[in-house]
């Protein structure tokens, strides 16, 4: 069981409103991904799950119970943090077993869930190593190893991926991905990285400045983000907001088109412009072009074989279908 | 690029410093070694220029066998062990509490250095003649305010006083170090063991202490240096006398008191001995917490 939700819940740092009060429900075994800038409020709405910051008003029900006022250790939720917090000077397996050790769990339980976990994570050749002689991504697999053996209700990620390198990122995505299959428990995970909220996120919470900007499965956020933040975020990469004329011949302040909704021709289209970088990916080729009006410059996404080159005219038509449009106050318009 | 050439170089440019070092070093050592060796009384008009007489092994012999050998080597080692048991507990604790935010941190970490500044004589005389004086002591003051009658500090406790004042001198020291090594630990870990269910005293063995391990090793080497040869605080409060007198300090009543030369440089040598002793079993103990 792991379903927590939030009322009204607020926080202030002194004078400070981080996160003006807000609802949020969190089913039992959905990966919920927050996302958002640097600085939105999504570390400190996690922290205020996990209970290592007090809220300042409202209430945290978990599994309904209200957890609002009780410690972090009795809320049965395990963190994995960002610079893993893994205890220096203790083994892999020490690690592992501290939190039952807190627990006074019997040592024949502790070595069968070591073992159980250590097997899951490919930890077995190296509980007897400290974390200072460990990769990254090993570290990174001890850290959710000390988690997974308390067998909590929900698990909260601090942005676990954001200190390795891009190749080992991918691949523990996709371990976590399916230990959240496999464990089907809840999982919590904060990033400020939108692919990895799209790839991974049963439901994606879009936040900005401490507000819920939108909430829905990744593929509702992508075909309609309900306003312009969200258009903006979602998607890589991003899509072209038109300001304008353009815009006006839509009855919209703002339309938006993704780069893979573009088409691009050296002969006839719409739109002209000029390309600037081409940034030639293999499989695709990004098009950055100038002189289009009302956004600038705008990206396109073509397939990796077309061959244009710095100073080239094209001609862009956009896919109709897939365009949005939004108000003067950014929200989406139908 | 370490060719024949640049080494050859850099020994010629760290020459200067070596070449001091060893003859800080060495020429004290020679000269203690080779008076340790002669009989030399300059009252009784021995003098380096007339040639002294080579007596053996027997000052060595006679600075061991006299009475107050053992119990010096005694009161060293319960003065250095008491000190940096105190140093170390309340060092821990202050350090603890100092980094807990408060208002006028700054005033009051400053505060807490000064100690260290005064010098080990004025300290000493401080705490002698305002605090532990049976008559117009601080302390005194209090014991009589509870109708009790005032204790004697230096004669009657006078080891355990003299630790008291050497304590308060090195306190902030191994406060400073050890709260320097606490404002090191990433708060992470703290967070991650509160969520793994530790309470705060848990958190404080399992998480706080050992990252100290390395500055209390630190914090004990370099104290157990410093406090075997403690002097001014023994020699401005009771002078040796009431069982104080450390090796140091006998070693300084043989050379100027009873002006034999050949008997404190034989002592000189045994406190040498001593110091690698107690270095090497420091280092035997605590020295693995320094590998990486």
């Amino acid at each position: 069981m792991g379903r927590i939700v939030l009322d009204q819940v607020s926080k202030s740092f002194g004078e400070v409103e981080v996160i003006p009060p807000l609802d949020l429900t969190i089913d039992d075994g959905e990966f919920t991904v927050f996302v958002g800038p640097s600085g939105c409020g999504k570390s400190t709405l996690l922290r205020l799950i996990a209970g290592l910051e007090d809220t300042t008003s409202g209430h945290i029900r978990i599994d309904g119970e209200d957890a609002t006022n009780v410690s972090p250790a009795k809320r049965g939720l395990a963190m994995v943090f960002q610079s893993y917090a893994l205890y220096p000077h203790m083994s892999v397996r020490k690690n592992i077993a501290f939190p039952m050790r807190m627990a006074k769990m019997s040592q024949e339980e502790q070595d069968k869930r070591i073992d159980a976990a250590a097997k899951a994570l490919n930890l077995t050749d190296y509980l007897d190593r400290r974390p200072g002689q460990l990769s990254g991504g090993q570290r990174q697999r001890v850290a959710i190893g000390r988690a997974i053996v308390r067998e909590p209700s929900a698990f909260l990620f601090d942005e676990p991926l954001s200190n390795l390198d891009a190749a080992l990122r991918v691949g523990m995505r996709m371990e976590i991905s399916e230990l959240h299959k496999k464990l089907d428990t809840t999982m919590i995970y904060v990033t400020h990285d939108q692919v990895e909220a799209m790839t991974m996120a049963d439901k994606i919470v879009v936040l900005q400045a401490g507000v819920i900007e939108q909430v829905g499965t990744p593929l509702e956020l992508y075909r309609t983000p309900r306003n312009v933040f969200v258009a903006g975020f979602i998607g890589s990469p991003k899509m072209n907001l038109i300001e304008g004329a353009e815009a006006a011949k839509h009855d919209a302040h703002t339309i938006g088109i993704r780069p893979e909704h573009i088409d691009v021709s050296t002969t006839e289209g719409l739109w002209q412009g000029t390309v600037g970088v081409a940034e030639h990916l293999g499989s695709d080729t990004f098009i950055h072009i100038h002189g289009v009006p009302g956004c600038e410059p705008m990206t396109v996404r073509t397939d990796g074989e077309f061959g244009v080159k710095h100073g080239d005219t094209v001609y862009l038509t956009p896919n109709l279908a897939h365009l949005h449009r939004f108000d003067a106050e950014g929200l989406r318009l139908e | 690029m370490a060719t024949q050439h640049s080494r050859s170089a850099a020994r010629l440019m760290m020459a200067p410093a070596v070449i001091l070092l060893l003859g800080w070093m060495l020429v004290p050592l020679t000269m203690t070694l080779f008076f340790s060796f002669k009989k030399y009384l300059p009252l009784r008009g021995d003098s380096v220029a007339n040639g002294l007489e080579w007596v053996g092994f027997a000052n060595y012999a006679r600075f061991l066998s006299s009475s107050s050998f053992w119990p010096s080597v005694q009161a060293t080692l319960i003065i250095v062990g008491g000190v940096l048991v105190i140093t170390i507990v309340f060092g821990i604790l202050l350090a603890i509490l100092l980094d807990q935010p408060m208002w006028g941190q700054g005033v009051v970490r400053i505060m807490v250095i000064a100690p260290f500044f005064v010098m080990p004589t004025v300290s000493a005389l401080v705490w002698k003649n305002m605090f532990m004086d049976p008559t117009n002591g601080i302390l005194a003051h209090l014991w009589k305010a509870f109708g009790a009658e005032p204790v004697q500090w230096l004669s009657q406790a006078s080891l355990p006083s003299l630790i008291l004042i050497v304590s308060w001198q090195w306190l902030p020291f191994a406060t400073l170090i050890l709260l320097t090594a606490i404002q090191s630990l990433d708060s992470e870990q703290l967070e991650a063991a509160e969520m793994d269910g530790a309470p705060v005293l848990k958190r404080f063995w399992f998480i706080i202490l050992p990252h100290l391990s390395r500055a209390i090793t630190i914090v004990i080497l370099i104290q157990t240096i410093f406090l075997l040869a403690i002097f001014a605080e023994i020699f401005v409060t009771t002078g040796g006398a009431f069982g104080t007198k450390t090796l140091s300090y006998l070693i300084f009543q043989r050379v100027l008191e009873s002006q034999n030369v050949g008997l404190g440089s034989a002592g000189g040598v045994y406190a040498i001995i001593l110091a690698n002793i107690l270095a090497v079993l420091l280092m035997r103990v605590v020295g693995k917490n320094l590998d990486a």
